[in-house]
Formats: C-alpha cells, structure tokens, sequence
C-alpha cells in the first residue's frame, strides 16, 4: 500500500467497571488523558476528535459537548454513531482525515455508565424510537431475543449446538482469569453456560456480555507526529464498514455485514485471514462471535460450531487466538459498546502488552465490532492492525 | 404511526395484511416505504399478502420488564410470508407448539385506536407442518 501510514500511538482502557460516583464526561476525560500520556503527546497536540457520545444526554451534538468539557481546539471532529462499532470507524474516518491532511493527532474516547444507571439493556421493553420500531418494539422483542432468533436459525441450518456457542464463553473466561480487571475473572465450563439460565432460549445468561460502566480511549498520529515519539507504535493496516439490514424483507439473521466490511479491511492491508495472528471479535453474545467467524472467512459458514469445538479460540496456541482480556463476555463491555476495548487489546497484543499467560506472537491482529442488532440491522465495522517491524 | 405507514395499520383494522409492491421493478417488500427500496421508484402500492407462512425463527420470552404478565410467556418471530418477506411478529401459541417452519396464518389484535390493528400469527391447525 503506498499511502501514508498512521499509527495507533496510545491506548488506554479505563480500569472501572462500576463507576457510581464519576460522570461519564469525567470517564470520557480520564480515558483521553491516559491514552494521551501513554503516546507521549499533551492535550494541545490533539487537533482531531471523535466519539459518539454521551449516553445521558439524548440531545445529540457529542463532538461538541466534550470538546467543550475537554477543552479541546479541533480542526477535525466526528461523531458518527451506529452503537458498538462507532469507535472502529472512528479509527477508520481518522486514518482517512489524517491522510488527507485535515488533521495529524485523532483522539477516539468512549465512556458509559450502563452499570450505574441500572440500565439492563437487552432484557426489557422500552418506548418506540423510530418508524422501524413499530414494527418491530411493538411485538415485544429485546435485543436478547433477537440474538436468540439468530442462534435458533443457525442452530437449525447448521446444526450449531448450544455447548458449540458454550465453548466462546469458556475460552474468553479462560483469558479473564488472568486479567485483574475483569469484572468475572473465574474460569467457567460448558455445562455452567449450558445449565445457567435461559435467558432468550436458546440463549443462556452466559452467552451474554457483562454491563458495566467505564471506557476508553486511542490516539491515532501522522508519520510525521510518529517520528518524533518514543512510544512503540501500531500501524493502521486496512479498515472496512458496512451495513446490514432487513433488505426489505429478505433478511438472513444467519450472516452479518462482517463479510462485506472484513473483506474491505483485509483487501485494504493486503491480507487474508490466514494471515491474522490474533482477532479481538465483538461479542455481545456467544453468537455474534460465532458468525462474525465465519463471515470473516476464518472457517465456512455454518462451520463455526466445529471451529470453535476444538479450542481454536483459545491463546495463545489456538488457530484463532481471541478476546485475551476476557473480552465483552467476561471482562468489560463499556456504555454496552464493545468496539473500543476489542481495539486496545489487539494493540497490547502487538505491542506485547497483553496479560503475560495470553500473550500471543502476533504481527497481525484484527478488532471487529457490530453495532445494532444483527437480526435487525446493524454495523459492522473491522480494523487490521500491524506491528511497525513485522 | 406516520403518513407512510397510516394505511399498513388501517389494512390492518380491516383484517388485511398489506405488503408493499413496487410498479417499477416488481419487489413486495415489508415494512412500508413510500420509495421502493430496491430501485427507489416512488410508483409503490399496497398489495393483500395471503397472510400465510412459515415461523423462519423464533425465542421465548419469559420475563421482560415493562410489559404485562398477562401476555408472558411470549413468542416473538420472524415469519417468512408465502410471498417471501420476512417479518417480525408473535406467534400467539404455546411455545411447545412453535418450531421453526410450522406454518402459521395472520390474525389481528385491536387496539384503542380504531384505525390501527397489529398482526400476528398463530399456528395453522389444520395445515400440514415440517417443523
């Protein structure tokens, strides 16, 4: 690729998990301090900003209320929000901006209180939002049985079984018992998924994510900015977005758009999923992981299941080491969007930064998020991550 | 309810179940659109579904916070019509008697407005089933 490379010059994921006593704009400043000294740089260095929000104030205009409280003098802001996967096309709008010259340090923060504001997202009714909500909202349906109708339809074209969805949830535990700030650090077996209770059938309580509060933030730099830090750095390889939807009434809640933006993110770096060393994979649920693989090209659709049986998931020896914080599943889920934290461990890991049992030799890594509901509509957004002296 | 949809849920009260058909290129599709979403031709009509189908699949739902007891546990689907849409609905059934592919017809539950019902399928008694 003869474009100018950018770099992910710091990272920072905020430690908290239950946050009763901070504000989320205090989270969302912590998170940008942090990610700025990790990279050596100051906040006046900063002269691009991205978020998508602060969840308690539903008036929209986020670039600008936290450039206010940051005190931040930006040439470029960016507040696009389509859920989980805002911030890994944060990352990919930034790359595009700093090329284009339209600013040269990008700051990307999250932050959420979910866990504080007894917000349990997925599991209840809520008022109708939009016109698609009346067809939908209106019938009952939450977030958690529409992930159910998709593993049910997976289950009956492909033979997925629940102990195959079981063996994500295992994996990702067996990494959060060497991360201290994993909200649940103990190792949990197939039978404790499968036996824990059903939730949106055929979906258990774990095969669901955690809710808590916190954040985190990136800092992405020029080469010029770049030449200038002592910090090792990650090289932005390739991005790529989509979006999925109903398709006007011929929907597959077996596939999600992570085929159409995983294909553009690969073709972009130049590689193909045999090339990936480590995969940070949103997980929201058991089996959103499940078919984000498969549309990713690691295995054939409807070959998941198998893929997933026989520890490929598991760091760092598996075929497909993923997650190595514990991931959504164990360990954080932040403002119940998952795509920040997906991209900060695939940085540690290139920079040989991930929890010591779970470190994985890796030059290439991947983060992957899905925004929305992949039985309604969603985003789904991919990042290819390089280490600098691959 | 908006001035694109008002006439989906007036069907409705009327016990028809109507999908939209574009002039242009021929897709029916659901939900309603004023412009077609294949081929963004604004030459749309409503057109009467059979109002039969298939569950394309399903989940119970046993606790939901906000809604009432009364209608627990519930089914929510995705029907797949004998037009090829599929929609998201309830299946009014014990969820023993749901799988994926039993064929289900459309029935209608009123609500306080008059002009405005919502569909929802229940099994097919006397229907053959693959499920």
């Amino acid at each position: 690729m003869s474009e100018e490379p950018v770099y992910v010059a710091g990272a920072f994921e905020h430690p908290t998990r239950e946050a009763p006593e901070s504000s989320t704009m205090q989270l969302h400043g912590e998170c940008a301090k942090h990610a700025l000294a990790d990279a050596g740089l100051s906040k006046d260095d900063v002269n691009g900003y991205f978020t998508s929000g602060v969840p308690e104030y539903e008036d929209g205009k986020p670039t600008l209320l936290m450039a206010d409280y940051l005190g931040l003098d930006v040439s470029y802001m960016d507040g696009t929000d389509h859920g989980g996967a805002s911030y890994v096309s944060h990352v990919a709008h930034a790359v595009s901006a700093i090329r284009d010259g339209r600013c040269d340090v990008a700051l990307v923060t999250l932050a959420g209180r979910p866990r504080s504001r007894n917000q349990a997202t997925g599991s209840g009714s809520r008022p109708l939002r939009s016109m698609q909500d009346s067809f939908e909202r209106i019938y009952g349906v939450t977030n958690i049985a529409m992930y159910g109708m998709a593993a049910r339809r997976h289950m009956h074209e492909y033979g997925t079984t629940p102990e195959q969805l079981a063996e994500i949830r295992v994996a990702a535990s067996t990494h959060a018992q060497h991360n201290p700030n994993a909200l649940y650090q103990d190792p949990v077996t197939v039978e404790d998924v499968v036996e824990s209770r059903v939730v949106a059938d055929p979906l258990h309580l774990l095969d669901c994510c955690v809710i808590t509060d916190g954040g985190g933030a990136l800092v992405l730099v020029s080469e010029d900015v770049r030449e200038d830090l002592e910090r090792e750095c990650v090289e932005v390889l390739g991005c790529g977005e989509a979006a999925g939807h109903h398709q006007a009434g011929r929907i597959d809640i077996t596939r999600t758009a992570a085929e159409r933006s995983g294909a553009r993110a690969f073709d972009e770096a130049g590689i193909e999923p045999a090339d990936v060393d480590y995969a940070s994979l949103y997980d929201s649920f058991t089996i959103t992981v499940l078919e984000t693989i498969e549309d990713l090209g690691f295995c054939e659709k409807g070959e998941g299941g198998e893929f997933v049986e026989d520890g490929a998931l598991q760091a760092p020896d598996g075929e497909l080491p993923f997650n190595t914080d514990g991931g959504g599943l164990c360990s954080n889920h932040p403002g119940n969007r998952g795509g920040m934290t997906k991209m900060i461990e695939a940085v540690r890991q290139l920079r040989g930064e991930a929890n010591e049992p779970v470190q994985v030799d890796a030059d290439v890594a991947i983060a992957h998020a899905t925004g929305g509901s992949i039985a309604t509509r969603h985003a789904a957004a991919t990042v290819v991550f390089g280490r600098e002296d691959r | 309810m908006t001035p694109e949809t008002r006439e989906f849920w007036a069907s409705a009260a009327d016990g028809d179940l109507s999908l939209s058909e574009c002039q242009n290129c021929g897709l029916v599709y659901y939900y309603p659109r004023a412009l077609c979403p294949d081929c963004f031709s604004d030459d749309v009509t409503g057109r009467s579904a059979t109002g039969e189908g298939e569950v394309y699949s399903y989940s119970v739902t046993r606790t939901i916070s906000g809604w009432p007891e009364d209608d627990l546990p519930l089914v929510v689907a995705y029907v797949e019509l004998d037009e090829g849409v599929r929609m998201m609905t309830n299946v009014h059934a014990d969820p023993d008697d749901v799988a994926v592919g039993t064929r289900v017809e459309v029935t209608f539950v009123d609500t306080e407005e008059p002009d405005v019902a919502i569909p929802v399928f229940v099994p097919v008694t006397d229907g053959e089933s693959d499920g």
